[in-house]
């Protein structure tokens, strides 16, 4: 495959300069195998140094680099050129949360929520001197939601987020299940008294938006539902994978 | 000003700096620096596993995790250090689960293990006299030691040890940059960091303080690292006059995507992968017959290179294939369990390597082989430091008070001359907790001591010395300079022509580095000014990795010298320690590799004798 040339449009907001956030538009050469990722780099590293991005890991599981990318939510590391439908290539900040810098978005908001709903093995049992046991099905119950990377793709793509700051979101939600259906866990109770509350999983309006956004694939909204349906039933199976109907 | 006081200071929040962080913070008043989010960190891209003979799966036992680890690293390795390492690495496992790692299961539910590459035990079925290739020739065989949570172990460990210091309460700084040690009489005293979203100074003023700033693989032109992974904490340290130990020891991960570098995990091929030639041969039973490609990272690496040498790279170019097809490994016999596998097996087993494939190569691995080459991957050197993460002073093993490392960024030194697969994360939390421990008893036995003026005046005037100045050329020009020449000339394989023009390529980048700035002068999110500082540090690691390689005129584990090809312990059964002078390298020291003595018939003999290197 040959190079091509696109246009890459950023959103471009520099506080110590710009009064109000405005496009900017640069031509860059790139092979169709290189990163969305690789492309911001080169027009940074040889047009213009102040574009602000973050990144580290360049493959997808740090999380660093979450942003719109032709108006939906990615890690510019997955994307490659080859992928896009046309040789004009828009990045923006990720919605619902305050612009720093260009691509760059306060992560603390969406931090704080992910704390606020205790995601961490509560367990006040004493251990045993070796393993914990836990049947692979058990295991197998909350593999999904292990898999966060807390990115953000998806929180910041939900619209009730976007209306109203407060809701803890979608990630927080998926790191809440994490727990809630470890058989090991015994916060459960405690979690979903948080996640009932008027910002926790009723914000939900099932878009399906944060399932769409989610570069680990995660079946966010199932999650979602899981934790809804043990709100309703109070009870957690922590044993089996349960199949929710995912239509609203 | 902006000042701070903490009894410990922790820069870095990958798994050597939170293990320590939960310690520490039990005991002394800690916070954590670091220049990423926590859970940004690259102990989060390890894949395949963790080390700990947990005897789940068969027997084991942690002597021979020791041995394997001291073996693997070609003897060069302390055997006291290693020996903590494996025996402590049972209950730190153990502490994992309780702290809610999701490790997978066993069908009894114990945690599961899986075969990694250069780790074994001694075969029950041995026969020195049976014939050659038969199963009882082989006098090891390899063996289930790496506890695993799908390919994404090192996600876990570092979303559960984050997810501690949470309950815990531990104190962040997120997105601060440390920038320099505080250095008074010897000791060392706390840090200078930038708050990277507003530029501004701030100085934390400690009693103990660790660096546990990972690896520094960006140094090289094709690497599994991150960007992020430029070795602050050990440049920072020898710009102190601080020496760094084994710097010509840098592994090199034999299967990383072709131009990439990124990593497919050696799980792949303790799950029964397999390396093809362009000629579809399994070139590695003629370079390891016994443990073929499950022998160690370096022997594989070089066999790649050699084939692609030999013109028997896929296509005559320089990149060859793994195979972790069903097919391919049922056809080989090549399966962990000895039962016939299918895909849906392997895809369980390697979901994010096929992933990663999918992505990045457009190759599905289920169905075609993957292209891979050699990645620059992990820093068997570093700052040399005891079992209690201690710096060294120099070759004499004095400490420097206040000053620790732990993680990729030291070295203890118990991966020696090449790690083994699955070493560095229990490196991290073993060593993460011994010293996080050992950093807190030493803050509470003291009281704080005096700060000289103004202990920011040294960065201040460097960041605005690269700011004043202009941008003669783009200091990326001089970053890939540098990775290119480190690839070609200090890589897999090295010689005295290739090393002395190394050399002398840095010391042009060094002074061009030093007449060029940046075009960034703001002070939010000031990213390129920091790359630019985050060069300079790989800039001295690398004229230090490649004075090293010079002095060692031997191969062993990861260095191999083309015109010295054999390992020489006679003279160089002992660590480097190399120290600053000025701009440039200066004097190299060596220091004894600690040994094991115990009593044979009533003489002193070595536990783990010399031995050449075979898999
Ligand atoms: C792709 C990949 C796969 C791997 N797989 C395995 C495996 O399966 N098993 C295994 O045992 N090992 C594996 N390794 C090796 C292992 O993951 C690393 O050696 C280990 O994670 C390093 O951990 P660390 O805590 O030392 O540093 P890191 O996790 O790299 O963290 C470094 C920290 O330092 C901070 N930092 C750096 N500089 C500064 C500064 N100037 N100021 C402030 N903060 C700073 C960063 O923000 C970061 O938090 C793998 C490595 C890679 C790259
Ligand atoms: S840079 Fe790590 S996820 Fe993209």
């Amino acid at each position: 495959m040959s190079m091509r040339t696109l246009t890459v449009r950023i959103k471009r907001y520099v506080p110590e300069r710009d009064r109000a956030p405005r496009w900017e538009e640069f031509k860059v050469e790139a092979d169709p195998h290189d990163r969305v990722l690789d492309v911001i780099q080169k027009v940074k590293w040889d047009q213009d140094e102040t574009i602000g991005l973050r990144r580290s890991c360049a493959h997808g599981v740090c999380g660093s680099d979450a942003m719109r990318i032709n108006g939906v939510n990615r890690l510019a590391c997955k994307v490659l050129i080859k992928s896009l439908p046309s040789d004009v290539l828009t990045l923006e900040p990720i919605l619902g949360l305050p612009v720093i810098k260009d691509l760059i978005v306060d992560m603390k908001p969406f931090f704080d929520h992910y704390k606020s709903v205790l995601p961490y093995l509560i367990n006040d049992d004493p251990p045993p001197t070796t393993e914990r046991l836990q049947s692979p099905e058990e295991r197998a119950r909350f593999d999904d939601t292990t898999r966060c990377i807390l990115c953000a793709c998806c929180t910041a793509a939900c619209p009730p987020f976007w209306g109203d700051d407060k809701y803890v979101g979608p990630a927080a939600i998926v790191n809440a299940h994490r727990f809630i259906f470890d058989s090991r866990d015994r916060g459960a109770a405690e979690r979903l008294d948080i996640l009932n509350d008027t910002e926790g999983v009723w914000r939900c309006r099932t878009v399906f938006n944060c399932t769409n956004a989610c570069p680990r694939e995660i079946k966010v909204t199932q999650a979602i539902q899981e934790v809804k349906q043990a709100l309703l039933t109070g009870e957690v199976d922590t044993h089996s994978i349960v199949n929710i109907h995912q239509e609203t | 000003m902006n000042y701070h006081r903490f009894d410990c200071i922790i820069v870095g929040s990958g798994g050597a700096g939170l293990m320590a962080a939960l310690e520490a913070s039990k005991l002394a008043g800690t916070a954590v620096v670091s220049k990423l989010y926590p859970t940004r960190s690259h102990t989060g891209a390890a894949q395949g596993g963790i080390a700990a003979a947990l005897a789940n799966l068969e027997d084991d036992t942690w002597e021979n995790h020791a041995y394997d680890t001291i073996k693997g690293g070609d003897f060069l390795v302390d055997q006291t250090a290693a020996e903590v390492l494996c025996r402590e690495a049972v209950e730190c496992i153990y502490d994992l689960e309780h702290m809610g790692l999701p490790f997978d299961r066993t069908p009894d539910g114990r945690i599961s293990q899986r075969r990694f590459g250069g780790h074994t035990k001694p075969n029950p079925v041995y026969d020195p006299a049976a014939p050659a290739g038969t199963e009882a020739a082989k006098p090891r065989i390899p063996v289930k030691r790496a506890c695993h949570s799908a390919d994404r172990t090192g996600h876990m460990i570092l979303q559960t040890l984050y997810q501690q210091c949470i309950k815990q309460g531990v104190t962040f700084f997120d997105e601060f940059h440390m920038l320099d040690l505080i250095m008074v009489e010897g000791e060392c005293r706390g840090i200078v960091a930038i708050e990277i979203a507003t530029s501004e100074l701030h100085v934390f003023h400690a009693k103990s303080v660790l660096l546990a700033t990972g690896g520094f693989g960006r140094m090289f032109k094709v690497s599994s690292n991150a960007f992020a992974l430029t070795g602050d904490g050990p440049a920072i340290a020898y710009r102190h006059g601080i020496p760094l130990e084994d710097m010509e020891f840098y592994q090199f991960h034999p299967t990383g995507i072709y131009r990439l570098g990124i990593l497919l995990s050696e799980a792949c091929r303790g799950d029964g992968g397999v390396m093809f030639n362009g000629e579809g041969e399994r070139f590695m039973e003629k370079y390891a017959p016994n443990l073929k490609d499950l022998a160690s990272r370096d022997v594989c690496s070089r066999s790649i290179y050699q084939e692609v040498r030999a013109g028997r790279g896929v296509g005559g170019k320089d990149y060859v294939y793994l195979d972790i097809r069903a097919e391919t490994i049922n056809k080989y016999k090549t399966s962990p369990t000895g039962e016939p596998v299918d895909s849906a097996w392997v895809s369980k087993r390697l979901p994010d390597i096929i992933d990663f494939a999918r992505t990045y190569l457009g190759v599905d691995p289920i169905h075609e082989p993957m292209p891979i080459q050699p990645t620059a991957h992990y820093a068997m050197g570093g700052l040399p430091t005891d079992v209690h993460g201690r710096v060294l002073r120099d070759e004499s093993g004095a400490f420097i008070a206040g000053l620790y490392s732990a993680g990729e960024s030291a070295c203890v030194s118990v991966h020696g001359a090449n790690r083994l697969g699955t070493n560095s994360l229990v490196d991290l939390v073993v060593f993460g907790r011994r010293t996080g421990r050992e950093m807190a008893r030493f803050a509470l036995d003291r009281p704080f001591q005096s700060l000289p003026p103004k202990p920011e005046a040294y960065v201040k005037a460097e960041i605005e010395a690269v700011l004043a100045r202009p941008r003669v050329e783009p200091w990326v020009k001089i970053r890939d300079e540098m990775q290119r020449t480190m690839m070609d000339e200090c890589g897999v394989f090295r010689t005295a022509d290739t090393l002395t023009k190394a050399r002398d390529v840095l010391v042009d980048l060094q002074n061009r580095y030093r007449s060029t700035g940046v075009q960034d002068k703001g002070t939010v999110f000031n990213t390129g000014l920091l790359e630019v500082l985050e060069l300079g540090c790989l800039l001295d690691l690398a004229q230090a990795t490649v004075a090293s390689a010079l002095a060692r005129k031997e191969s062993r584990g990861a260095h191999s010298r083309e015109d010295f090809p054999t390992r020489d312990d006679s003279q160089f059964f002992r660590h480097t320690f190399i120290f600053k002078d000025g701009e440039y390298p200066g004097r190299i020291g060596y220091k004894d590799v600690d040994v094991i003595l115990r009593q044979v018939d009533g003489r002193m003999e070595p536990k783990y004798p010399l031995e050449i290197r075979k898999y």
